[in-house]
């Protein structure tokens, strides 16, 4: 990337199967991928990712407040300033219910679907963490 | 005569709760078709997303996939059939399924077997009052499908295609299939659905309407952890958002069938309403003409009676 693109800020859309979650402009955006946790600065070499169910940061141009939206399994793509982080579910932190998230780890557990329970610890983590 | 007016009455009576019933459904259905035109517009942009990246690791890695080779010899076809789970929508789970006969007849001409998959009560108790067999269907969600309903119909559908020995959840290898065909309602306007057929698998990556522009030139992609593992990952996610895609359609058209089915319900029912009417406002006067007659006919009888006495 010429340098000239540091200057500028990302694009993020980060985009849910059945809607768009988040999308704006934004300095910095950190997601934990299959190679491990990841940081994403304007002018980043184009790259396509795995993404592991966990926590995305995104630290928006306006505003000192940090994005956290977790996401479950997908991937996130860069090319030009342009960042999409797609996954099949993704939610805001203001979305979640943490006694509902509760409920649906147990759940998980006793019918033994490890992707669901670690979606939803995902969302716990999430939650735990934004007060 | 007067029996007959009354049972006018009551028809009309009848035929007017009918009509309140069909033009309610009319109502209900074309409030949904907004809800789910507007669901399709909100699945866009991850399937547009999802597009560009499967083409993106297609177009600069040479990996074969299972999902996209074809065989060379196929002879076994998946295929999946999208109905309503209701009726009362005029021809349109009957459209499908005629559209799905026809292709599991080419498919057999073609010498493959074919293993059916149903979504929607329609087709589900089409092919078992007949008696004939399907390998799995999905009931409950035709007019409002959500995501984790295309999650689970395609991971079903993904398995019995990458069938491989190393698969955990051991799948009976008499489902394994070559190829995957899916029946659904195209919905393209609010007057005009059509049945169609489209291959999923083997996959064709780049398909109509979400394919990126030939003038929009895809990055250099460095991939994570390799590209034939996030090609391994995006497949079934393209799938499985392929099928969404297909669910919307269907229920958009779905919707849109059982408005116009429900219109011209509710139009008959007004038609019915005024033959009836007219005919019980004619036998009235029919009756009411018969009882002047009969009066003036007993006044001058009674007349000339007593004109001949005199």
């Amino acid at each position: 990337m010429a340098s000239s693109d540091q200057s500028k800020a990302l694009q993020i859309e980060l985009v849910a199967a059945d809607r768009v979650v988040w999308s704006g402009q934004a300095r910095e955006v950190l997601a934990r991928t299959v190679a491990g946790d990841l940081g994403v600065l304007s002018g980043h070499a184009p790259l396509l990712s795995l993404l592991v169910p966990g926590v995305v940061e995104i630290r928006p141009l306006e505003g000192s407040e940090i994005v956290r939206v977790a996401v479950g399994d997908g991937f996130l793509s860069v090319s030009d300033n342009h960042v999409s982080i797609l996954s099949e579910d993704a939610f805001l932190a203001s979305e979640i219910d943490a006694a509902a998230v509760k409920a649906d780890i147990e759940t998980a557990r006793a019918e033994g679907d490890t992707e669901a329970e670690r979606r939803a610890e995902a969302k716990l983590r999430l939650v735990d963490k934004t007060p | 005569m007067a029996a007959s007016v009354r049972e006018l009455r009551a028809k009309i009576r009848s035929t007017q709760a009918t009509k309140k019933i069909t033009r309610a459904m009319e109502l209900i259905a074309a409030s949904r078709i907004i809800k789910a035109q507007q669901r399709a517009a909100a699945a866009a942009p991850y399937a547009r997303e999802l597009t560009r990246a499967v083409s993106a690791v297609a177009t600069f890695s040479n990996v074969d996939h299972p999902l996209t080779t074809e065989k060379e010899n196929p002879t076994k076809a998946a295929v999946l059939v999208i109905t309503s789970d209701r009726g009362l929508a005029g021809a349109y789970s009957s459209a499908v399924l005629k559209e799905a006969e026809r292709l599991v007849e080419k498919l057999q001409g073609e010498g493959k077997d074919v293993d059916l998959y149903l979504s929607g009560r329609k087709a589900e108790a089409y092919y078992r009052f007949r008696g004939r067999e399907f390998v799995e269907s999905w009931t409950g969600f035709s007019d409002q499908p959500q995501y984790s309903d295309a999650r689970e119909i395609g991971n079903t559908l993904v398995r019995t295609f990458a069938l491989d020995e190393s698969d955990e959840e051991a799948l009976d290898p008499a489902l394994a299939s070559d190829e995957l065909h899916v029946v659904f309602t195209r919905f393209k306007s609010m007057l005009t659905q059509e049945p169609d057929v489209i291959r999923l698998l083997p996959l064709e990556v780049v398909e109509g309407t979400e394919a990126p522009s030939a003038d929009d030139v895809l990055p250099l992609y460095e991939f994570e952890p390799s590209a034939h593992d996030v090609l391994d990952a995006l497949l079934p996610k393209y799938v499985h958002s392929r099928i969404y895609y297909c669910l919307l359609q269907a229920s958009a058209s779905e919707l849109a069938a059982r408005q116009k089915a429900m219109k011209s319900a509710t139009d008959n029912a007004q038609d019915l309403i005024e033959k009836y009417t007219r005919t019980a406002n004619q036998a009235r006067q029919a009756g009411i003409t018969q009882e002047i007659s009969e009066i003036v006919g007993g006044a001058n009888a009674l007349a000339d009676a007593t004109a001949g006495s005199e």
